[in-house]
């Protein structure tokens, strides 16, 4: 009986959800691990829709570069934590959403606190700079910067800006006294420019 | 010298380096889940070939797609053509991009500026 109930409750809630992601207009929703395995799905997975529906090439384009970046970002820096917190390893919850007008790209991973500094500066420092400044920073920061073991390069966040013309969006939540949730939002215009 | 053919999948590119017949290309999609490695025979295959290069160097890139880790192995394997040209050799780069597609063309421009060497830019 009271399985039943939770049952019930449960389904009542995967309604509650569904109608949630309707009203945001989400397309795909995932919490977990990010692999490459899952960075060559979503993106494919992306791109056989957006070319379904007929989406300028730009517009196919830019939301593939931004959704690689943005999940390679979550598979490259979200273990570099030294809690050994195994559920934050490498793992994030990730979210493309479809508008009339636009496509965004969410992600969100755990961070610890001592380094949202680190990370707002960095937010901040590429937000500030016009398309020329980006330019020189990305043309140096390939230059002089080191792949990190991982292989990322430094270079996403100066990539999604670059592609999506428009300031990164983020939000620092506090999960306890040493870690935050790190939230991400980057819009791509669905106008072809 | 020994020739590299690695054929093309959704996130590797093509890859042929063939001194005998004077084609050397990268073509496609390149986000590998590892770039250093991937790109670690390439760059060796060049620095071999550099020791003893033919009269004239092309070198194509036809890419669709490259993720910003790529990018920085890219740049690793122009300024490898860069030493080269600086040697007094001829090294030409052919940098081919969708003619609808801006970023690639942008991209190619930027490389241009960072190596010296010459750069032709082909829309294709």
């Amino acid at each position: 009986m009271d399985n039943k109930k939770d049952v019930k409750g449960f389904l009542e809630f995967v309604y509650e959800f569904y109608k949630s992601m309707k009203a945001h207009e989400i397309t795909l929703v995932y919490e977990g691990e990010i692999t490459h395995q899952i960075t060559k799905a979503f993106t494919s997975l992306t791109e056989s829709n957006m070319s379904k529906e007929d989406e300028p090439n730009s517009v196919q384009r830019k939301v593939f570069h931004v959704m690689v970046e943005c999940l390679q970002n979550i598979s490259k820096h979200a273990d570099d934590f030294t809690s050994n917190d195994y559920l934050f390893s490498g793992r994030g919850i990730f979210l493309v959403s479809k508008g009339e007008n636009e496509y965004s790209v969410t992600t969100g991973n755990a961070v610890e606190n001592d380094k949202i500094e680190y990370l707002t500066e960095l937010l901040e420092n590429i937000n500030r700079m016009d398309k020329e400044e980006l330019k020189e920073l990305y043309k140096r920061q390939m230059k002089e910067g080191r792949l990190s073991e991982k292989g990322g390069a430094g270079l996403g966040f100066i990539d999604i800006k670059r592609k999506t013309n428009k300031e990164l969006e983020y939000h620092f939540l506090p999960i306890s006294d040493d870690t935050s949730f790190f939230l991400l939002t980057s819009t791509i215009s669905r106008s072809d420019n | 010298m020994e020739t590299i053919k690695i054929q093309g999948t959704e996130d590797t590119p093509k890859i042929i380096l063939d001194a005998g017949n004077d084609i050397m290309e990268i073509s496609g999609r390149s986000l590998p889940e590892d770039v250093s490695s991937f790109y670690e025979p390439v760059l060796n295959w060049l620095n071999e070939y550099a020791e003893n290069p033919k009269k004239k160097t092309v070198f194509n890139f036809k890419l669709t797609y490259f993720n910003t880790a790529s990018s920085k192995l890219l740049l690793d394997i122009l300024m490898k053509l860069e030493e080269m040209h600086e040697k007094g050799q001829d090294v030409v780069i052919r940098w081919h991009f969708p003619e609808d597609d801006e970023d690639m063309a942008e991209a190619g421009e930027e490389y241009a500026e960072i190596v010296d060497v010459p750069f032709e830019q082909v829309p294709y």
